[in-house]
């Protein structure tokens, strides 16, 4: 009992450590079972896009959001709620195309490469991939279909880490057939 | 981050991708186990390192346990180990009664055979974050109903 009373951890912040951790485990069981980098990614975005379609219900149940009216404000609430909600990071939402269907997320501090260091053999590996099959996942679920990828990485020695996000179409609900 | 939910669906999207090379004939159920174990072993192993930073030095294995049952568990699954239980000869019984990465599957008995996929990563966690602390040992899990579990550890007497 007596060392308790010295004893401070952080709990929220050990979860995300817990979180970080266990991703890296994940990336690191996947380089062991692929041969190449590109089989890698296309692994970790088809995860994410298993989250995403989970993950979305669990956003809108907690966070009370409806239906946004543009993409505009889908990107605030990306950047503002969801990734505040589930990361701890707010990214900032830049370099809107004229037309307004693409923009960037930059990240500051990206809580998923915390302890990493990318080898010299794994160059063209998107470490953080799961992240696009996520946010794909999740807007697919709200009826969004959008192209997401990564512009710029940290862990490839770019100043910042950027996801481009692309609006694609708007996908209409399918009624079953004799469905009125 | 504050939340849990991201780690929730990772830990169940990772035995997923484990389970799923297994159906493709590339590995069979034993081999999964000991995969999702090795991976918390690592994370166990990280995730102590942080832990104990500026924690006192341990007196002896119970101490190591007591640690175990309070912070690292709290810290991981927002809840203290419910029971401790020992034989004073290596082994450990920790009983958790609303084990977080079972609460969401069942309360009963339905599911029951899916439960020791759910349970690999921990008792690889448990595993890890104790052979950083300096103490070797096997970690194995029970669950008679869900969501309440027992992890067992078994001290190996290091030969030297």
């Amino acid at each position: 009992m007596s060392r308790q009373s010295n004893r401070t951890t952080d709990s929220k912040k050990m979860n995300s450590e817990l979180f970080t951790l266990t991703y890296g485990a994940l990336v690191t069981q996947l380089c062991k079972d692929y041969e190449n980098d590109e089989e890698v990614n296309k692994q970790l975005d088809k995860m994410g896009y298993n989250i995403g379609v989970r993950l979305i219900e669990d956003f809108l149940a907690r966070s009370s959001i409806g239906r946004c009216q543009d993409f505009r404000e889908t990107a605030d609430v990306i950047a503002k709620v969801a990734f505040k909600m589930y990361l701890g990071i707010t990214p900032s939402v830049t370099n809107w195309s004229p037309a307004g269907d693409e923009f960037s997320l930059i990240l500051e501090n990206n809580p998923l490469v915390d302890f990493v260091e990318l080898p010299d053999n794994h160059s063209t590996l998107v470490y953080s991939n799961l992240l696009c099959g996520v946010l794909r996942g999740a807007l697919e679920m709200v009826q969004m279909a959008v192209d997401v990828r990564f512009a710029q990485d940290t862990l490839r020695g770019d100043n910042v880490t950027e996801i481009r996000m692309k609006f694609i179409k708007r996908i209409e609900e399918n009624l079953p057939a004799g469905d009125e | 981050m504050a939340d849990e939910a991201p780690f929730q669906f990772l830990h169940n999207e990772v035995i997923q991708y484990i389970y799923k090379s297994a159906d493709n004939g590339e590995t069979e159920s034993g081999r999964n186990i000991a995969k999702l174990e090795n991976m918390g072993f690592r994370v166990g192993q990280g995730l102590i390192e942080r832990l104990t930073k500026d924690t006192a030095r341990f007196k002896d294995e119970l101490d190591i346990m007591k640690f175990v049952c309070k912070d690292f568990w709290t810290c991981v699954f927002k809840k203290q180990i419910d029971n401790l239980r020992t034989n004073h000869q290596g082994i450990y019984v920790l009983q958790d009664n609303k084990f977080r990465l079972l609460s969401q599957l069942s309360a009963g008995k339905q599911y029951l055979e899916q439960a020791p996929k759910y349970l690999a990563f921990t008792c690889g966690l448990v595993r890890g974050a104790l052979s950083n602390l300096g103490v070797k040992s096997i970690v194995t899990a029970e669950v008679s109903i869900m969501p309440a579990c027992k992890f067992q550890i078994m001290i190996q007497k290091s030969s030297n």
